[in-house]
């Protein structure tokens, strides 16, 4: 029975709809049924990812659980779903991650509980929707609706600048999107059909016109990565932005920018990719080094992980962008493992960024400071949580046998067989991240209890229990055993490399 | 096999979990007699394999556990390859372990962090095995970096205590920059080879292969071979702790003192020698390569030597010398003598966990006074301390007949015999190193042991020997100190101990000469009191004595003497100063300013709020049009209307 079920739609629309339940539903009033009610909404879906992952048949590129329903006829719209290798991944981070921050969120947020959880559970849903859709319409309208609940969450439940964070992220991403919805009609009309599938397909003769497609989705997904230099809402989006708000933005909203590079502009116009690959290689090392200075500086917790996730961010370009020169130069194995760098990349740094903010957010609720300053000696009063804390320190450090080494072990392996130069600056993250991780590490949790405040703190209590165990098992599975990851990886990157990093100049060589 | 292999990896991890995790929950003593069963069982496989190797006639086994991540056509596992080097390191390690454990029980008995602590040297035991069993470069670095968390750990154990939270910060970046090294290394094995496991890879070397060149610039390419062997060394200089790399290691003792002897003095800061050794097939093709080692472990060997002579806190005397024999076995590697290092690392590793040991027992009889000039005299009222020390200090000065006679004799001969243009500095270095190696280690003897109690009535008159559970391993680790050189000196430099696991090219081959002299324990032993290297010995020995208990106002004069050596020693050559002032200051200092000048200034002050408030300040301009007062909008009606009549007339006219 179940195989029939449309699960990408119910992916997408059970927590939409679940929300509005929770929105309009007997929860407004009571506290605990909006949570209980989240709470069942958030693990059905993620429960539906999961078992997605077990019928999904990892030996195929192919798009599976496809659905397809005329939209807007007129204009040829259509309503598509599909996931392969790249998308069902993120699938179901997204799923977890919101699971994990409405379990978080217990009893935690105060002002109006049930709209924040409705909006985390609109939010899930839209995300999938980014990553299922299929026509490049939907992919769009998913795309800008997603911003909104994210912008109130900012905006109501944020910190006290909130307004400015949320005005700069919000004008910050919409400024990019409008250049996407530039390039998805022209490519539109190119294949005389949104599916975006149609228009890997397109041959693209003219460089000068691929560059400006590149350019314009360069311009939208950069954005969302963040790259260098347009990368600074996202500090201050972090810093005012709830816990939950950040965990989501880090895990999975960064990962629009490069899943959108994986499924737009590699495959539509990858000879403009290539001829500006090493625009993009260099602003991903600027990423690595330059903003691994620019955090040994933060003052503030959440300043110094939202940098960092820009640092790490930096590696899935670059693996990403590598590829070109090594396809050429015939290292496909060096490909392969770039790419898949890249991508473990993404879901690791989901992981691993989303439970340090967590981390933050524990502290937070006990102290109402982010104020590196403010703290010492933590581990003094809060020995378990030292212990989650340490690991996911010692994860976003990249070390071996967490899920933060992956990708970034296989991207600077990569690099090697491109530049000497690439690699070694790519390298200094084990310098950088360990430097300013730990020395942040040291100044809140070590030393002798700093002050009353420390002294009175709780340690961990259940809930929070609960989501750092998962978290951690992640971030150690992942680590000691990613073979199955790349697996279910595999077939779409092969495929990716195949067929679609072949120049669309002519249609020669393009595999059908 | 397989099983037993197994259970020597998992057996301490299962063990530091359960101590780690549930430690509160089975209480103290549970908590080492489940990690002491455990190092026990490893320790008896592990010696049980080594003797099967040494006698039993084992093969080499070379195992796939799983695939890690498979690539195209890359496969990344995770497996063991056991052979003699593998099985000679297992055993010292687990061996060593095990005593360390066992003193732990009363070296940390009123330490609220006792079942955390035997967590932590468990893991670390799973931890060093994994990485000394490893058949492949990724598990090695999975190894390398877990040895390094450990360390960082177990540095910081006290964390309250701030220079030990530094000291670990330290050490953990530190390492961090050999690992770079490293990692660039183990890159470059995949581009030569297009593989990470060892096995295809010293195939491939076998056979003989195309050397790649790596291009540094238009004009520079770097030789494939050497590139990766100096990378690989990058990394072996931060965990051996080897000039430059070496700043970390003094402040490592700010831990406690059993982590001391078994990370920071026998396995952990050995793992690069053994590396090296390991990857002998590789380092044997480039001349350049084992040039660089040999000068950086004479550096280590002779300068680091020099300071062990000023210290006066009896553990960091006992760091300098760790620090200087590490430089010994990295001469021996670059001379390609392996299998020495590899054997100077395991007498070494006895006698100096020794030293580290018995120095922790004094620190105990002393209530936690570590300077040596508050100490005298302890020989009497500690006499099994005081006899197990001696033995180690002999060991370690390389008195005829003791373990690192046989080791430290062999390395100084080989680097003699070696061709190499760095050979002759690296001989003087070792050579020089002799005599202060006597000089360090039997002043502090002489301080802590003889001369006149300088300590307080009080802390005298509580002074005793140690408890049994510390004085068993300080004789469990004398025994090999003494005979363990004596048993298997012959062995190793004639090459059938370690067979094929070590390889040297024919015109490389610096131990030939040595075989003949090293087939007779005894004959070379007498002969050892006739050579350069024992009166040199001798000479440091008797030097210690004079400023220590013969004339020790001597010192004073010395000392102002030599005041311009003297500063440059007690600021250790200047390394901390450039890197802690000039480097990690610089490092924040660059990052605030790019903060500040370009994403805050530039960036966000400029582009990002500059556009808002230039669009903001048009848009100010052109909503004063729009004021919302009606007798505005009449005006602009009335004047609109004139103008448009105006204009009508005009062109009514002009018509």
């Amino acid at each position: 029975m179940i195989e029939k079920l449309p699960i990408l739609s119910l992916l997408i629309w059970l927590p939409v709809f679940g929300a509005l339940l929770v929105l309009f539903g007997p929860g407004q009033k009571h506290r605990n049924i909006s949570q209980w009610l989240s709470l069942l909404i958030a693990g059905a879906t993620f429960l539906l990812s999961a078992w997605a992952v077990t019928a999904f048949d990892s030996s195929r590129y192919f798009l599976q659980f496809v659905e397809d329903t005329p939209w807007i006829e007129s204009l040829n719209i259509r309503y598509s779903l599909g996931v392969d290798g790249f998308s069902l991944p993120l699938i179901v981070l997204t799923s977890l991650m919101t699971l994990i921050v409405v379990i978080a969120s217990w009893n935690n947020v105060k002002m109006r509980s049930s709209h924040y959880l409705a909006g985390f559970l609109i939010m899930c849903g839209l995300m999938n929707g980014v990553f299922a859709a299929t026509d490049s319409i939907l992919f769009y309208v998913f795309w800008e609706a997603m911003l909104v609940p994210m912008f109130l969450i900012i905006g109501i439940w944020g910190g006290a600048n909130r307004i400015y964070a949320t005005l700069k992220f919000f004008i910050y991403t919409f400024f990019g999107s409008v250049f996407l919805l530039i390039a998805l009609i022209y490519l539109g009309r190119q294949a005389d059909s949104f599916d975006i599938f149609a228009m890997h397909q397109l041959v693209l003769p003219d460089l000068e016109v691929q560059k400006l497609l590149f350019f314009a989705f360069l311009i939208s997904f950069a954005v969302k990565v963040p790259m260098w230099p347009v990368h600074t809402w996202l500090p201050d989006a972090h810093v005012e932005a709830p816990t939950g708000g950040s965990v989501i933005l880090a895990a999975i909203m960064l990962k629009m920018g490069t899943y959108g590079f994986v499924r737009f502009m590699l495959p539509i116009v990858p000879d403009a990719s290539m001829a500006m690959a090493d625009v993009i290689i260099v602003l991903s090392l600027i990423a690595v080094v330059y903003i691994g200075f620019v955090a040994l500086a933060q003052k503030d917790m959440k300043k110094l992980i939202a940098y960092s996730s820009i640092a790490h961010m930096g590696f899935v370009t670059l693996g990403l962008f590598i590829s070109f020169s090594l396809v050429s130069g015939k290292h496909i194995d060096a490909a392969i493992m770039g790419i898949q760098g890249a991508l473990v990349q993404m879901i690791s740094h989901g992981f691993i960024s989303g439970a340090l903010f967590l981390c933050i957010g524990v502290l937070y609720d006990r102290m109402h400071s982010r104020d590196i300053s403010d703290y010492g000696g933590v581990v003094n009063t809060m020995p378990k949580f030292a212990m989650f804390f340490m690991l996911f320190a010692m994860a976003n450090a990249g070390l071996p046998g967490t899920s933060g080494f992956v990708g970034e072990f296989l991207v600077i392996i990569a690099s090697l067989q491109v530049n000497f130069w690439i690699a070694a600056l790519a390298g200094t993250t084990l310098i950088f991240a360990a430097a300013y991780t730990l020395w942040m590490f040291k100044r809140v949790m070590f030393g002798d209890v700093a002050n009353e405040k420390v002294a009175s703190l709780q340690d961990l209590r259940s809930r929070e229990y609960i989501v750092m165990i998962v978290l951690a098992v992640m971030v150690l599975g992942f680590g000691f055993y990613p073979a199955p990851m790349l697996e279910l990886m595999q077939p779409s990157v092969e495929h990716l490399i195949d067929c679609n990093l072949v120049s669309k100049l002519s249609p020669e060589g393009m595999c059908s | 096999m397989l099983n037993q292999l197994l259970a020597i990896v998992l057996l301490p991890l299962a063990a530091a979990i359960v101590a780690g995790l549930a430690g509160n929950l089975i209480g103290r003593a549970w908590s080492h007699r489940i990690t002491i069963g455990a190092v026990a069982v490893s320790c008896a496989l592990a010696i049980n394999i080594a003797l099967g190797f040494a006698f039993g006639g084992l093969q080499s086994l070379n195992v796939t556990l799983y695939s890690w991540a498979q690539l195209g056509g890359l496969n990344l596992q995770v497996g063991f390859l056991i052979d003699p080097l593998t099985s000679t390191m297992m055993a010292v390690v687990t061996f060593v372990s095990l005593m360390v454990h066992v003193y732990t029980i009363g070296y940390m008995k009123d330490d609220p962090g006792y079942s955390r602590f035997f967590s932590y040297i468990s893991l670390f035991t799973f931890a060093m095995l994994t990485l000394v069993m490893s058949n492949n470069f990724l598990q090695l670095f999975f190894g390398w970096e877990a040895v390094g968390l450990v360390s960082y750990l177990l540095i910081g154990f006290w964390y309250k205590k701030e220079t030990a939270i530094f000291a670990n910060l330290k050490a953990f970046l530190v390492n961090r920059v050999g690992d770079f090294g490293f990692l660039l290394g183990i890159a470059g094995v995949y581009m030569i080879f297009g593989t990470l496991d060892y096995a295809p890879v010293f195939e491939q070397v076998a056979k003989g292969f195309n050397d790649i060149q790596i291009p540094i610039s238009e004009e520079i390419a770097w030789s494939g071979i050497t590139f990766v062997c100096i990378c690989l060394f990058i990394g072996a200089m931060g965990k051996s702790a080897q000039v430059p790399l070496h700043v970390w290691l003094p402040d490592s003792m700010e831990g406690p003192t059993p982590i001391s002897a078994l990370i920071h003095a026998a396995t952990m800061v050995t793992a690069g020698v053994f590396m090296v050794a390991r990857m002998s097939p590789l380092f044997e093709l480039s001349e350049v390569a084992l040039n660089v080692v040999l000068v950086i472990g004479a550096t280590t060997a002779l300068f680091m030597g020099f300071l062990g002579v000023i210290q006066n806190d009896i553990k960091r005397v006992v760091a300098y010398s760790t620090l200087s024999q590490l430089g010994y076995m990295v001469v021996a590697l670059g001379a390609s003598a392996y299998s020495v290092a590899i054997f100077h690392l395991v007498t070494h590793a006895f006698f100096k966990a020794l030293l580290f040991l018995g120095a922790g027992a004094v620190i105990i009889a002393m209530h936690h006074e570590q300077d040596i000039r508050k100490m005298g005299g302890l020989g009497k009222m500690m006499p099994w301390t005081y006899a197990t020390c001696l033995i180690g200090s002999l060991a370690l000065i390389g008195f005829p007949g003791f373990s690192g006679f046989f080791s430290k004799e062999a390395i100084i001969l080989a680097t003699g015999n070696s061709n190499l243009a760095a050979a002759d500095y690296a001989y003087f270095a070792v050579l020089a190193g002799v005599f202060f190696t006597a000089l360090y280690s039997f002043r502090m003897f002489f301080l802590v042991f003889h001369t006149k109690p300088r300590m307080d009535e009080h802390t005298k008159s509580h002074v005793k020997e140690s408890s049994l559970v510390v004085l068993i391993p300080l004789i469990l680790l004398a025994v090999p100190s003494l005979i363990s050189g004596w048993i298997i000196a012959p062995n190793v430099i004639d090459g059938s101990f370690f067979g094929d696991a070590i390889y040297v090219s024919e015109n490389h081959d610096v131990l030939k000469p040595l075989v003949e002299p090293y087939s007779s324990q005894l004959g070379l032993t007498l002969h050892g009191f006739l050579t350069l290297p024992f009166l040199l010995a001798m000479g440091g020995l008797v030097t210690a004595f004079v400023f220590t208990v013969w004339k020790p106002e001597w010192r004073e004069t010395l000392y102002n003497r030599l005041s311009v050596i003297n500063s440059v020693l007690k600021n250790h050559y200047y390394f901390d100063k450039i890197y802690i002032d000039y480097i990690s200051a610089g490092g924040v200092g660059l990052g605030k300013r790019f903060w500040r000048w370009i994403d805050a200034g530039l960036i966000d002050g400029w582009i990002v709020n500059g556009s808002a408030k230039t669009i903001g300040a048009i848009s100010g301009q052109v909503r004063k049009i729009q004021s919302g007062y009606l007798y505005h909008y009449v005006l602009v009606m009335v004047i609109g209307l004139l103008a448009f009549l105006g204009w009508m007339y005009w062109r009514a006219l002009a018509g």
